[in-house]
């Protein structure tokens, strides 16, 4: 694959122009005009129309702006995930933030700017532009979880965010120095290139530095024991920002890991054993604490972090095809997650709801097919056929199987075991639960109805056919160099 | 023989100041201290040639960005007091044992340095005004013109959410919901 090369060109970086534009758009035109309806509709517009130009760039690898954006297939697919979930997110998002009187254009643009700054992780090999696409992603998305300013926990989740945020930021610049002193680029390509010279030079620099960015990646995306934030971070947040943060970031932390670790570090065979302890304990340590919660918002977020173990066994497992294990996983992941948070962010948009998942009894009797939907994510998030999170889950244990992984493998199937009472309780909830009160019921809106036919969609279409779209994960490696 | 006093004086003063600018519980004399630790460090910059480097330095974070800090410090008024949280004895310890088993491993790293593996490097760009004003434009306007035009919307980024979380809604005066 010849990649073509040019110094400056405004068409490589078109999608996030025009969502970067459109952002902006809103943020003025927010300021005059009073309808916010019309903003949510902009903000829509422009993420379309990024999507549908980010679609012309799959399968002509470009590079530009001397070498610090990289459009291949990869960052291609991950910027697909990433608009798709900032569509999602504001499709569910509108009726919660009326409902909660937090309707105001900038959530619009801040979600813009976090998306864009997802793209810019994904598109590049250069550790400063992914340092600072994480910023311009993390930036907004301390300031969406604390939006709810009249709510104690949307500040306590805002103000923790933040800490944290930047707490993480500081490992990554850190060991981004030290890469940069024992390489004397940012380059994970030239990194790669002279990587023996480098491993025999200076060898402890350069594992220092590595380990110091995974840590700040492990932050990101909520690998235990980077995890402590998580669960109070995603039960302050408002719901459809939780729905969010669960896939955007984390898939964008992922997208920059695994570059990083194909790219930057493929020959630090060392560093195996260290993506193999966090997956194990990333996969206990989430399973086991979400069976303890009664808040479904907690629950997921335990759920995440388990998700994130999963995908670190491909991690660990390295590889290629691991790798687009991963990535399709993360895909499927996106589908069924928001979907499941859509439903709870229906719940709780409700005026007193506090997402107990006592509050879903009785689900079923009042809307049965809502909660027929609900149960589906459930079984997808559980790793049921024929839902993608069976295959995604499929694909990355076979590969650690066939990398040789086995006792990884096995803790992973029995992780996924416990998963199931959990998700399940959820679904008994909705079916059998007798609700203490009449069962008040939750309002619908067009958008709402959108975004929950495109998650079920997604999250059957990935488990069916699987095929399809696991060549397109595949199509999106990046060739290694 | 002088250059090396003042390289060690000058290390001691940044390091030092840092490490005073966060045991302090005043945030005025904190943001003091980053001063004088910053000023240390261009004096640093200064002893490699990049003058220009040293110069921005004290110009842009001394005298711009600190200011600032100080200024919102003194509008809201804050005061040593309001950061005295209750600390419990077992986080205090934790924090302790793990920032001493990081400044170890700091340590190591710095002993076990291979420094003169890289001088080809550094002396290849020492030879031409390394860290004057037309090799940081020229840097800064080709190779790294994509990251410092990112920089200028991490900026707008951070504005507009800065005005988001400090403006004070309607529902909010109304008491809200």
């Amino acid at each position: 694959m010849d990649i073509r090369s040019a110094a400056i060109d405004l068409g490589l970086i078109s999608p996030e122009i025009i969502i970067l534009a459109s952002a902006m758009v809103v943020l003025l035109l927010g300021t005059v005009l009073k309808s916010r309806g019309l903003m949510a509709f902009l903000s829509l517009l422009g993420l379309v129309v990024g999507l549908v130009l980010v679609l012309q760039q799959w399968s002509q690898p470009q590079s530009g702006y001397y070498g610090m954006v990289l459009k291949d297939n990869f960052s291609v697919f991950f910027s697909v995930v990433f608009i798709m979930t900032a569509i999602i997110t504001l499709l569910m998002a509108r009726d919660y933030l009326i409902a909660k009187h937090i309707d105001r254009h900038e959530f619009y643009t801040l979600l813009m700017f976090s998306t864009v700054g997802m793209m810019l992780m994904a598109g590049s090999t250069d550790l400063v532009v992914i340092f600072l696409g994480l910023e311009i992603m993390s930036v907004p998305l301390y300031v969406m979880a604390g939006m709810n300013k009249i709510d104690p926990k949307s500040n306590e989740s805002g103000i923790k965010y933040f800490m944290i945020g930047a707490f993480a930021s500081s490992f990554l610049v850190f060991g981004i120095a030290l890469l940069y002193g024992a390489s004397g680029t940012t380059d994970l390509r030239r990194i790669m290139a002279d990587f023996s010279f480098l491993k025999m030079q200076s060898e402890l620099l350069l594992y220092s530095g590595a380990l110091l960015v995974m840590t700040g990646f492990a932050f990101k995306v909520a690998a235990v024991p980077f995890h402590m934030w998580v669960p109070d971070v995603y039960e302050g947040a408002p719901t459809p920002v939780t729905g969010f943060f669960s896939v955007g970031p984390k898939a964008a932390g992922f997208a920059a890991l695994l570059r990083i670790c194909v790219y930057g570090f493929s020959g630090m065979a060392e560093l195996t054993a260290v993506f193999w302890l966090l997956a194990v304990l990333t996969m206990v340590v989430g399973n086991v604490l979400a069976i303890f919660q009664n808040n479904i918002k907690r629950m997921l977020a335990y759920s995440s972090i388990a998700h994130a173990g999963y995908i670190l066994v491909a991690l660990t497992a390295g590889g290629e095809g691991a790798v687009s294990s991963a990535v399709y996983y993360l895909l499927a992941y996106m589908f069924f997650n928001l979907g499941g948070f859509t439903i709870v962010t229906i719940i709780d948009s409700r005026t007193g709801s506090n997402s107990q998942i006592d509050e879903i009894k009785g689900l079923a009797g009042r809307h049965p097919y809502l909660a027929s939907l609900l149960a589906l994510f459930m079984f997808a998030l559980a790793g049921f056929p024929p839902t993608a999170g069976f295959m995604g889950k499929f694909y990355i244990f076979s590969e650690a199987v066939r990398n040789g992984f086995v006792w990884l493998t096995v803790i992973a199937v029995m992780n996924s075991l416990v998963s199931v009472f959990y998700y399940l309780r959820v679904v008994v909830a909705a079916f059998f639960g007798k609700p203490d009160q009449e069962f008040s019921p939750v309002s619908f809106s067009p958008a709402l109805f959108i975004a929950l036919l495109v998650t079920a969609v997604g999250t059957l279409a990935l488990g069916c056919f699987p095929g399809y779209w696991l060549e397109l994960s595949q199509m999106s490696m990046f060739p290694i160099i | 023989m002088l250059e090396v006093v003042i390289f060690y004086l000058s290390a001691l003063i940044a390091i030092g100041g840092a490490v005073l600018m966060i045991a302090q519980r005043n945030p005025v004399a904190s943001v003091l201290y980053l001063i004088v630790s910053l000023a240390a460090q261009a004096v640093l910059y200064i002893q490699l040639s990049a003058l220009f480097v040293g110069a921005l330095l004290i110009i842009v974070y001394a005298g711009a960005i600190l200011v600032l800090f100080l200024f919102v410090i003194m509008l809201l008024n804050l005061r040593g007091e309001h950061f005295e949280g209750q600390d419990q004895k077992v986080g205090r310890i934790t924090k302790y044992v793990l920032s001493g088993l990081f400044f170890i491993e700091l340590v190591i790293i710095v002993r076990q340095l291979a420094i003169p593996a890289r001088t080809d490097i550094v002396s290849a760009q020492t030879a031409t005004d390394f860290g004057g004003v037309e090799p940081v434009a020229e840097l800064l306007y080709t190779k790294y013109l994509f990251p410092f035009e990112l920089t200028s919307v991490l900026l707008l980024v951070a504005v507009v959410g800065a005005v988001v979380m400090a403006r004070r809604e309607k529902s909010e005066k109304q008491g809200g919901v």
